[in-house]
């Protein structure tokens, strides 16, 4: 038997917030992910939408080049409002 | 019909209960080309908002100075992108977006076609410009609808340095000789007024406010903030010991507010239908950076479309 895709799902749990990944399943395609996810991830109705992703189409940084990717923004610190020193009678800043 | 007449009125009741509409659920077409304009709109003002201060990367007068400009004109592009991608949930393409701004048909901040003389001019646009833009934009972060609501937290926590280092650019020139206060002064002259202006027109004028509140994708009349933003930044500029020009400006004790002088209208819709001293070259920078980034945009489909070509090659 050919492996059933896995797909990457994603919920909603409330109209105004984003969808955030909760996990991943097995389906031969996307609406029988959306099935499946509905019974797996959102029994208690923890859910308004989902998404679901299959998992081959996700992109994933490389974690050996996290260094590379992320150390540019730690000595960065000008990009944070304490950087700039105001005086403290200053109101709504 | 009635079917329309219920989905309107589950509609205006998520939006009556404070709950958000999110891109897939159904909306009146009205709601869905306002959030268009106004979106688009402002994502247009963050991408043409970056060219005054651009202007001044180059020669900001230390290091320190000039890597905050740089960190702050990056910000606003990716405000810019923020904002387009929640447009397009809407259902309007990226290229129909840049068509409109490209070919004047879309509006941007007014503000941006002003000029930038001076570095003083720097810290007047992150302090009052930027400034603005946040009393507008913090009320944003609970619009109706979703996907901006969502934008709006992101831009707005960014924001938070903007302001804060435009006022301290002023803050160190005000301390300074006669001369780099007279320029502080002298910028605040010059971007007061505008700065009010960004707020748009008096309530009485603006037809569109009242169904936006409605909708929730406003909260906040044009003339309340303009006159949070008034109460807010005068003790402001005592601290700095300069003065806005406005000899009407005066604190009421009776209102707790500070009354302040017409603003000139005819000026403002003359810089909207494109009369500002900057308009058209602003526009000319835009439309020049597209065409000019077109090749980049090709080699990146090409190359794209290559390695494709090459992956299906070595599987079959
Ligand atoms: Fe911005
Ligand atoms: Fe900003």
């Amino acid at each position: 038997m050919k492996d059933w895709p896995l797909f990457e799902i994603f919920i909603r749990s409330k109209n105004g917030l984003n969808h955030k990944h909760v996990g991943s399943l097995h389906a031969s395609d996307a609406p029988m992910a959306i099935q499946n996810a509905r019974d797996v991830y959102t029994r208690r109705n923890e859910g308004v939408s989902i998404w679901v992703v299959e998992a081959t189409y996700i992109t994933a940084s490389n974690p050996d080049e996290k260094e590379a990717l992320f150390d540019p923004a730690h000595d960065k610190i000008y990009r944070h409002p304490t950087f700039y020193k105001l005086p403290d009678e200053l109101k709504h800043m | 019909m009635e079917q329309i007449n219920s989905l309107e009125q589950r509609f205006q009741s998520i939006i009556d209960k404070d709950e958000k509409i999110e891109a897939r659920d159904w909306m009146p077409d009205a709601y869905r080309k306002t959030l268009i304009r106004q979106i688009s709109q402002h994502a247009h003002s963050e991408i043409v908002g970056m060219l005054p201060e651009g202007n001044w990367i180059t020669r900001a007068p230390s290091l320190k100075r000039k890597l905050a400009l740089l960190a702050k004109v990056q910000d606003e592009a990716g405000h810019g992108l923020y904002l387009y991608s929640a447009t397009e949930t809407l259902g309007i393409s990226r290229s129909d977006m840049l068509d409109q701004l490209h070919s004047g048909k879309a509006k941007y901040s007014s503000i941006f076609n002003y000029p930038t003389l001076s570095w003083a001019d720097i810290g007047a646009i992150g302090w009052l410009v930027d400034g603005a833009a946040i009393m507008n934009q913090v009320p944003l972060c609970r619009c109706s609808y979703g996907p901006y609501a969502r934008a709006m937290v992101r831009v707005c926590k960014e924001e938070s340095f903007h302001q804060r280092q435009g006022y301290e650019i002023l803050l160190t020139l005000c301390q300074g000789t006669a001369e780099q206060k007279e320029m502080a002064q002298d910028a605040l002259n010059r971007w007061w007024w505008p700065s009010l202006m960004m707020f748009g027109p008096g309530d009485a004028d603006s037809p569109h406010s009242a169904q936006s509140i409605a909708w929730k994708i406003k909260r906040f009349s044009n003339d309340e903030l303009r006159q949070r933003f008034v109460d807010m930044t005068i003790p402001q500029a005592n601290i700095l010991g300069i003065s806005v020009p406005d000899p009407l400006l005066k604190y009421n004790e009776l209102t707790q507010h500070y009354d302040f002088g017409p603003i000139d209208w005819d000026e403002f819709w003359s810089v909207v239908n494109g009369n500002g001293p900057c308009n058209k070259e602003r526009l000319e920078a835009r439309v020049k950076a597209h065409e000019q980034g077109a090749w980049v945009r090709d080699a990146a489909t090409a190359y794209a479309s290559k390695v494709e070509m090459k992956v299906s090659i070595s599987a079959a």
